[in-house]
């Protein structure tokens, strides 16, 4: 009998090991981007609208340019002549339009923020002394701010070569929806849903060295970022530099959530400028720049409905979205995604027949908003579970037996929804159940109804999701994206008998390098210390898409998976011919190649890989070892592979103040096979309290003339040690079928599905008040006290 | 925005003097004059906390303190913390805790968990996870959640307190 992966003694995949990586960065040996110095570097800093909407009358640089130690000073024209313009549409979001997007603003600034002139120099603090300087000339056009307003007929048109502000429009129906609205025996609820804009706040902000060496006509991009490989050809594309002669490198990266996965015009002008000057040029944002210049988030209005049946069963759902996206949609992956995965995924949970949507993109006056952790899925989870627990009240049933009634059933898989999303191998029905005794559902209820009677206001908040992860070429390549959906993974044997691995998919903390290591190990039979992973750096690692909509394990790990067994497959003939045996007996084990039925070591990896490598001429003429191996994967048989969970919330709200206290959160989720359950946990409880920011605290407030009110951490506010609960976090495992290993994503689903349970808390804690239902995000103790009726 | 000053202070363990410009805040001239680059600019103007450093003792934000205001001070980083291995069981714990993800915050966050601990360091007194969450609420980090923190934290407390019982045990 042959050990499989799983039957060895030490198992690592499944392990919650620590991060081996983590231990230098407990240090301050960290290496993010603006730690790096290099020989003759400059420093970039830029002179950005301070109008949401201006034409530029003149850009006077005179004196800036006077100062010593200013080294170049670049406008919009200038940029425009070496750096050719992007447009954020992919081909498959039918008649999405968004006019081309310079680096820096051409005539037209359409965004408080827009970068409109780069000054360099030999300091950041020289280089901000002279923007100060710069003197540019503007003439204030009418601000296009409020999304449906922009729609009029009459709005001001934001770009003269459009028709309207409308970016994109997409409708949507399947089913006898208007039947089932209108049957008699149907109960209908209605609710307007409406999701503020909030933004990443990565703690290291946006960060740029371009690097060019002119005698190879070769440009380096560090980068602080999750998508290497796709930079670099948007680099490539868009500065005129041969693919292949652009090197992206991303060491280590301060938070990035999505934020650091588009394309920002200050860093293409970074490269630019580098480029232009022959030196390294460094661009760092500082945080205001940050608040008006990284991408924002949601920012959705949304007319939702539901309808049920006599016996409770969901018949019908109805949205109608309308979504700001500033006044570009962002390259290269559009900023109609996150509408269409509203569209796509409001009501993914349960097992219903008709549904209609509307989606309106739009066109605005605001800084540019784009793709964010769980992209989406926020929005489709609150709108769906809101309107679940208006169901539950109007029909007088318990929130979670409705739920119960409606979810899609576990053994109902593969099936797919009214939209045509596919699933398979969920567990809808097992993570609730599993939720309701995690949370002692009846014990908090009764807890509940006892504080209400002593006149203290709790609420349960109920979730069920789904997440998608593991996306195949359907989200971006299939669109004209320069976007991978595949990854790929090398793992080599050295002389010491160590393995190196590289992979295309990036670490920004979850624990990705930890994973393929773990992977590795377990394969090759080695400790996780003789595993060395290189990740980040397009000149080294295989070709693919890096980190984002929750694929670096599935992926990424699968990817790895096939890679390391094909080196040890090698490893394993090579050893056949050493010891004059067949392979097929042998296996790996301690850093050894083992007898498969005794496990009695035969030879080292070690001595194996100096007899390849330093005495050849001991193997038959006939043996080419081979000891490196590089497989790719992507998901082929199914668009995505999503993911489910069941999540709930507890809240106390202060009728006096309009505050709430989280009092406890659970999450069940369903990740499929769980390659490192802390880190998983980690990663859901991050996402949960990036959920909860935006359910209570983030919003990027804007006045009516479009400009940003509370662009500082001062008076942005996020959440903060003090106010989260502890979370608490149980597991179904149902392996996906697409891959081997079986390991679906686990990045976004707590920002997916906390903001929809916090809602429902807030709004079961208010409910017997015969308060107003919350259904602005965030909800700010403003809106709690006006949902209350005691202020106006 | 051109005068210089000269400064000598005491930076993780070595005398060091340096002349700077007047406006350097302490973080820049820690990153950028010394090359001790694990404290970050996070928001540089005192709100995030990436930044904080120990100033004669106390954590200070890195970004509101001038260069030129350390001179005559003792000033330790993280990168002085980690070699004395005044904190190397804080580090631990953060390390089997996964009390850390991208890594931007987490000098910051330790200087400010042994800041507490350190106030703490009285026989019996363990700080509870709401006094935790308390002192780390001027530190932010956008990637646990903070309850691994928190964990990391309260771990370290009670093992502190239990050698601090131990040791009073045996003197008495």
């Amino acid at each position: 009998m042959t050990l499989s992966a799983y039957d060895r003694p030490v198992s690592y995949i499944g392990a919650s090991v620590p991060r081996p990586n983590a231990t230098r960065l407990l240090q301050g040996r960290g290496r993010y981007v603006d730690d790096k110095v290099l020989p003759r570097m400059v420093h970039a800093a830029f002179v950005r609208s301070p109008h949401a909407h201006a034409r530029i009358l003149s850009i006077d640089t005179a004196a800036a340019r006077a100062l010593p130690g200013v080294v170049a000073i670049y406008d919009g024209a200038d940029m425009a002549k070496v750096i050719t313009p992007w447009v954020g549409v992919l081909t498959h979001l039918s008649g999405m339009r968004s006019p081309p997007q310079p680096a820096l603003a051409l005539g037209v600034t359409h965004w408080q923020g827009e970068p409109v002139v780069m000054v360099i120099a030999h300091s950041r603090a020289v280089a901000e002394d002279a923007a100060a300087i710069v003197d540019v000339d503007y003439a204030v056009l009418p601000a296009v701010c409020d999304m449906e307003t922009a729609l009029a007929p009459d709005a001001p048109r934001i770009h003269p070569s459009l028709d309207s502000n409308l970016c994109w429009e997409r409708k949507f129906e399947a089913g006898a929806v208007d039947a089932a609205f209108a049957d008699p025996a149907a109960t209908v609820v209605e609710r307007q849903f409406i999701f503020g804009r909030h933004t990443g706040v990565t703690l290291e902000p946006r960060a740029v060295i371009g690097d060019y060496d002119p005698s190879e006509d070769r440009l380096t991009m560090h980068y602080s970022g999750q998508a290497p490989h796709m930079m670099q050809s948007v680099v490539s594309r868009h500065l005129g530099v041969p693919e292949a002669r652009v090197r992206v490198v991303a060491e280590d990266v301060g938070g990035s959530f999505g934020i650091k996965i588009h394309t920002y015009g200050d860093e293409i002008a970074t490269l630019a400028a580098a480029k232009l000057l022959k030196r390294p040029v460094k661009f760092v944002a500082d945080r205001l720049e940050s608040f008006l210049s990284d991408i924002h988030a949601r920012d959705h209005r949304i007319s939702a409905r539901a309808a049920v049946d006599a016996d409770g069963r969901l018949t019908a759902v109805e949205i109608d979205d309308v979504t700001g996206i500033g006044p570009y949609s962002v390259y290269p992956r559009s900023s109609g995604i996150e509408g269409n995965q509203v569209v796509n995924l409001t009501g993914a949970p349960y097992d219903f027949p008709a549904y209609r949507a509307r989606l309106r993109v739009v066109f605005q006056n605001k800084t540019p908003m784009c793709q964010y952790r769980a992209v989406g899925h926020p929005i489709a989870v609150a709108v769906m579970e809101g309107l679940m627990d208006d169901l539950a009240t109007a029909t007088g049933r318990d929130p979670a037996d409705l739920r119960r009634m409606n979810l899609r059933r576990d053994d109902s898989y593969p099936a797919a929804s009214p939209q045509g999303m596919r699933f398979a191998d969920l567990s809808h029905q097992q993570c609730m159940e599993k939720l309701l005794v995690l949370m002692d559902y009846d014990a908090l209820k009764a807890e509940r109804d006892a504080m209400r009677a002593r006149g203290i206001h709790r609420g349960i908040g109920l979730v069920s999701m789904v997440e998608v992860t593991n996306p195949s070429p359907m989200f971006y390549g299939v669109g004209g994206a320069p976007i991978a959906a595949q990854d790929g993974a090398t793992a080599r044997l050295d002389a010491s008998g160590a393995v190196h691995v590289a992979n295309s998919v990036t670490e920004q903390g979850q624990g990705t390098e930890t994973i393929l290591a773990q992977i590795t190990a377990e394969v090759m039979g080695v400790t996780m210390a003789d595993v060395h992973v290189t990740t980040g750096d397009t000149a080294t690692v295989p070709y693919g898409g890096g980190t984002w909509a929750s694929r670096g394990a599935g992926i990424g790990g699968e990817a790895m998976f096939q890679a390391a067994r094909a080196l040890r497959d090698q490893v394993l003939e090579v050893a056949g011919v050493i010891l004059q045996t067949t392979p097929a007996t042998l296996t790996l084990a301690g850093g050894a190649v083992v007898d498969a039925a005794t496990g009695a070591e035969r030879i080292t990896l070690r001595d194996l890989a100096r007899t390849v490598y330093y005495r050849g001429n001991e193997l038959p003429p006939g043996l080419k070892p081979e000891l490196i191996a590089t497989r790719h994967y992507r998901v082929t048989d199914y668009p995505f592979v999503f993911t489910n969970g069941a999540m709930a919330s507890y809240v106390e709200v202060d009728t006096d103040t309009g505050m709430v206290t989280l009092l406890g959160h659970w999450v069940v989720e369903d990740v499929g096979t769980i390659l490192n359950e802390k880190l998983v946990d980690e990663q859901i409880r991050g996402g949960v309290v990036q959920g909860i920011g935006g359910a209570l605290y983030e919003e990027c407030i804007y006045s009516d003339d479009g400009q940003m009110q509370n662009a500082t951490m001062a008076d942005y506010l996020v959440p903060m040690a003090g106010e989260m609960p502890d979370i608490v976090i149980a597991h179904v495992c149902t392996p996906t079928r697409t891959s081997e290993l079986g390991a679906k994503g686990a990045g976004e689903a707590g920002t997916a599905g906390a903001p929809a349970a916090v809602m429902n808390a807030v709004n079961d804690a208010l409910r017997p008040l015969g308060a107003a239902l919350l259904s602005q995000m965030p909800m700010t103790p403003e809106r709690i006290l006006r949902a209350l009726g005691t202020v106006d | 925005m051109t005068g210089t000053v000269t400064i000598s202070l005491r930076l993780n363990g070595e005398a060091v003097t340096a002349t700077l410009p007047a406006r350097m805040p302490l973080v820049d001239f820690l990153r950028e004059t010394m090359g001790l680059t694990g404290a970050h600019v996070g928001c540089a103007h005192g709100v995030c906390g990436a930044c904080t450093v120990r100033v004669d003792g106390a954590a200070v934000r890195g970004c509101l303190m001038l260069a030129a205001q350390a001179d005559g001070s003792v000033v330790d980083t993280i990168e002085g913390l980690t070699e004395s291995g005044a904190i190397a069981d804080l580090q631990d714990a953060f390390h089997r805790h996964n009390a850390v993800q991208c890594g931007y915050c987490a000098p910051g966050m330790l200087i400010t968990a042994a800041d507490l601990l350190d106030r703490e360091a009285v026989p019996d007194r363990v700080p509870d996870r709401a006094e935790i969450r308390d002192h780390i609420s001027g530190n932010y980090c956008r990637c646990t959640g903070y309850q691994a923190i928190v964990d990391a934290i309260a771990e370290v407390a009670t093992t502190r307190a239990d050698a601090r019982a131990t040791k009073q045990g045996d003197t008495a």
